[in-house]
């Protein structure tokens, strides 16, 4: 095959570069001029007859376009005992809708070459379109099928009710997802939304029926409680006219509210060992509750973390992975939601390092306490501020990005200061942050391996109280079909 | 890093005006020491992608040393002559960017997005691992990746469920030597019994500039960009030509059933067979017949395994195009309570179905149309363009090659799908391997032969 292809090659290129004589300097790296700045097309907002709200950036380059719809409610409305019913409600809307069959709209939308996917978090859920825009007419009728008149036919309810308790069992088989199941549950408790699985648990998920996903689904699914988000190659009056075609009779309105508990703050360290026996590696999850996204110390914190867990060059991964080869890699983040979510601090290590991989961790965390350097607080801010723009590439991304600017009330030029906003963060700032959210001495500490290797070693750090679980001392019984 | 300019900041967001037709335009050389070089301009935002590959991957490896090209590859980050050891990383994060690259069987990549401004650094970066890598080399810093890659083997493989799939079927769909034969993430043996010597081989012999492509694919200006290529890359010699690989004939002889125990809930079947290399004739086919089988809802293997009769929990199909052959790939995971010879007669049935029946038009219709909608979403980053311009430009010499490659697909038609499942999914020429539960043997399909990974 290469041989064929070497004539076609020669014949199309430009002829030999020219030799310039330069010969470059490489005893430092160049220096570079300053860097262009991000400037998006206007952030669009405009409501429907019913009251909808679109936000809309128009994207030229390709014809394609996203249109997500958002709904304001997630697993942390379920109700007591229904856990998982927002993620199996959104998860059937494409089962079915309007006129057409489970199968039926499937085949059209594929044949579109569009993509509609449904599903729920904890505070949102959505159904997202992806699609040429030569077929987004076709495409949003079918979309807005799904998302306001989905069927809830109750053979498909069974079918997905199977396929979710198999689910169930095959998280047995996956250390990874026992270590954030084992981690969150720990850390929020067992009644707090962020403490349970979206998708329920085997009783939960025996019990539903297909009238609390109609429930559900007139519950929260309406325009005043949900948001139009559309991102592409389309000019704003054609989009107008599409979106009002399909979802403009769409009524109706949301009065019901919920309350969360409080969770409480980890005051004693604990180590819960997972066993796995026979694991090749131990997953490691640690940290504590974090801060939500309203804070007002978002951007130093962003800063910090950069620093200690939120990139390569990260003090995390500098340490596990290049200084001592423990792990492929080990990172941390704040997973800032509308309430405080997690701190986490993560790995995978080699079995026979658990106990000295944790040791290093707790060595960085107490690290990251002291006066910070000052090229690495530069570093960390400009790799945010510079790499910023890498977040507005494709649609789908600054769907995403619009997404949080909704759900969080974030300003209309965020986008366009963030980058000044993360080069504001002063280092006395991180460094406060770092004390205040990062407490070496009262954090949870998980790891899903072999116990009969590494239990003495973790018991010999003496990091607090441990405790050995079974995996279904976490997961439960492994379901039965 | 200094503090850089804000105040200046005056919208000028321009957006990039590409007709809607399948094209990326590009500009292409050669260096006097063999360097291909193509650039593409996208001024959507105020980024560049940086893109080499190296044509070499561990189909190159000799007997002993498997997964040495993916240990190389991380080698290829830990400092040269003028790069300190973790100043790649150090320098190109404060200058906002990310990199990374990846390994297979046909050719290493390494990659930087970075903001356009910092593109010189990357070709500073670039051209100073492919000129003095050598210079800055030492064993300890090949134990220290070897350390690292044996972690992701554990990681990717060994710690989970069905991992070790991919490395069992490697030495069973080829012949004993055949480059293919290897996993590229190697064996732990090999891993251990990599040298500093062996680094300094495959360096000499692969990382020369006319082994490499290379493509700066965003907002940039060609002319300019021309001439910074030039600048750090023109003063690296040319090495040896490199030699094709001359590999053994892929066939299988006679079908292979295979079992293996693995720490899982549910069995799961993976069958395999040989197919046509990567853009011949053939391969579209397969990767169109992967979809009729298994894209979607009203797939055919999807539609009667996981949503009509429910004893299949997943079912996915696919056609593994590489350089010397390709391999089309059905995977399967029973539900509790079946087995994996009920899995395997209804796939057998769906197979032998479309050997006698040519698919429906509409239902190779809708194939075609959801690759075409795919390849749009190829254009939407610098970064998918930069590595799909190289890709295309190594496989068939013409990094514009999206509409070469999409045309392939639309002028499939229905009796071609069936000419091409009756050609390479013979029953007489695959693999077909049973992941059972410890000590459930009885879940497997028929006359499986018992193998440890």
């Amino acid at each position: 095959m290469r041989k064929k292809l070497t004539l076609a090659i020669i014949t199309s290129f430009v002829l030999g570069s020219p030799a310039t004589g330069q010969v470059p300097d490489r005893s430092s790296p160049p220096a570079l001029a300053a860097p262009r700045p991000l400037q998006l097309p206007a952030i669009q907002r405009f409501r429907l007859s019913n009251g909808l709200p679109v936000v809309f950036m128009e994207k030229r380059g390709v014809p394609i376009i996203q249109v997500n719809l958002m709904i304001k409610t997630g697993s942390a409305m379920d109700p007591p005992n229904q856990n998982g019913l927002a993620s199996l409600t959104a998860a059937m809307l494409d089962e079915g809708a309007g006129a057409l069959s489970a199968l039926e709209l499937a085949d059209a939308i594929d044949f579109l070459g569009a993509r509609i996917s449904t599903g729920a978090g904890a505070h949102t859920s959505s159904v997202a379109l992806h699609t040429p825009v030569s077929k987004l007419a076709e495409a949003l009728a079918l979309m807005a099928d799904i998302a306001v008149r989905p069927r809830f036919a109750v053979e498909e309810l069974e079918r997905l009710r199977k396929e979710r308790l198999t689910l169930l069992l095959q998280w047995h088989d996956q250390p990874s997802t026992i270590a954030s199941i084992t981690f969150s549950r720990k850390l929020f408790g067992p009644r707090h939304p962020y403490g349970i699985p979206s998708i329920g648990n085997e009783q939960s998920l025996r019990a539903m029926k297909v009238a609390d996903l109609k429930r559900f689904h007139e519950t929260y699914y309406h325009p005043n409680n949900a948001a139009l988000i559309v991102v592409g190659e389309i000019g704003r009056r054609e989009l107008e006219k599409q979106l009002e075609a399909v979802f403009g009779s769409w009524k109706g309105r949301t009065t019901a509210t919920v309350n969360w508990p409080d969770a409480a703050q980890v005051e004693q360290r604990t180590v819960y060992i997972v066993d796995k026996p026979g694991a090749a590696q131990s997953e490691i999850r640690m940290g504590r509750i974090g801060v939500a996204r309203t804070t007002k110390d978002y951007f130093p914190l962003v800063v910090m973390n950069t620093m200690l867990g939120g990139s390569f060059t990260s003090r995390l991964n500098q340490n596990l992975r290049e200084t001592h080869g423990y792990s492929y890699g080990a990172g941390s983040f704040f997973d800032m939601r509308p309430l405080p979510g997690p701190f986490m601090a993560s790995s995978a290590v080699h079995t026979a390092v658990t106990d000295s991989a944790l040791a290093e961790f707790f060595k960085e965390f107490k690290g990251i306490l002291k006066p910070i350097p000052e090229d690495e607080f530069e570093k960390a801010k400009n790799y945010l501020a510079l790499g910023y723009a890498d977040n507005f590439e494709s649609v789908g991304q600054i769907a995403g990005m619009l997404a949080d600017m909704i759900l969080y009330g974030l300003p209309d030029d965020y986008f366009n200061t963030y980058v000044k906003n993360v080069l504001a963060v002063k280092k006395e700032d991180v460094e406060r942050v770092a004390r205040e959210y990062i407490v070496p001495g009262k954090m949870l500490v998980v790891v899903v391996g072999d116990k009969a290797v590494v239990e003495r070693g973790i018991r010999n750090l003496n990091l607090g109280r441990v405790e050995v679980l079974s995996v279904e001392d976490v997961l439960g019984k492994k379901p039965k079909l | 890093m200094k503090s850089w300019p804000l105040a200046f900041l005056i919208p000028l967001f321009v957006l990039s005006a590409q007709d809607s037709g399948l094209t990326v335009p590009y500009e292409m050389f050669r260096l006097n020491n063999g360097l291909t070089v193509i650039l593409h301009e996208d001024h959507t935002v105020p980024r560049v992608a940086v893109n080499m590959w190296y044509h070499v991957g561990s189909g190159h490896e000799k007997p002993g040393r498997t997964g040495f090209a993916h240990l190389f590859e991380h080698i290829m980050f830990e400092g040269s002559a003028n790069v300190p050891e973790g100043m790649f990383d150090v320098w190109l994060e404060a200058a906002g960017g990310d990199n990374n690259g990846s390994t297979t069987t046909d050719r290493t990549n390494y990659y930087e997005n970075l903001p356009s401004n910092a593109l010189e650094l990357a070709l500073f970066l670039e051209s100073d691992r492919m000129g003095y890598l050598l210079d800055a080399m030492s064993p300890a810093k090949v134990d220290g990746q070897r350390d690292v890659v044996k972690n992701e083997r554990r990681q990717r493989y060994e710690n989970q469920p069905y991992g070790m799939v991919w490395i069992v079927m490697a030495r069973s769909l080829y012949p004993e030597n055949h480059p293919y034969s290897w996993p590229t993430i190697g064996s732990m043996e090999d891993l251990s019994a990599a040298s500093y010597e062996d680094v300094v081989e495959f360096f000499k012999k692969y990382y020369v500039p006319n082994n490499a492509s290379l493509v700066v694919a965003g907002d940039i200006d060609p002319k300019t960009t021309r001439a910074l290529v030039e600048k750090w890359f023109n003063e690296i010699p040319r090495g040896k030509p490199t030699e094709p690989l001359d590999p053994p004939a892929t066939f299988l002889a006679s079908e292979k059933r295979l079992l293996m125990e693995d720490r899982v809930q549910l069995p799961r079947l993976t069958m395999a067979w040989l197919t046509p290399p990567a853009y011949h004739p053939g391969d579209a086919e397969m990767d169109l017949a992967a979809h009729i089988l298994a894209g979607g809802k009203n797939s055919r293997l999807y539609k009667r395994l996981v949503y009509d009769m429910q004893i299949a929990q997943d079912v996915s199909a696919f056609q593994w195009s590489a350089a010397l052959a390709s391999s089309f790939w059905i995977v399967a995971t029973a539900r509790e309570g079946h087995t994996l010879a009920e899995i395997e007669a209804v796939i057998q049935e769906e197979i032998d179905k479309l050997k006698t029946e040519q698919p429906a038009t509409r239902e190779l219709q809708r194939a075609v149309n959801q690759f075409e909608a795919g390849f749009l979403d190829g254009l939407e980053t610098s970064s998918r363009k930069a590595d799909q311009l190289n890709a295309y430009y190594v496989r068939t010499g013409n990094p514009d090659y999206f509409n070469e490659d999409l045309a392939r697909y639309k002028a499939v038609a229905p009796p071609d799908i069936r000419a091409m499942i009756q050609t390479y999914l013979r029953d007489e020429a695959r693999v077909v391997l049973s992941i059972v539960p410890t000590g459930k043997k009885e879940l497997a399909a028929a006359k499986s032969t018992e193998i440890k990974p």
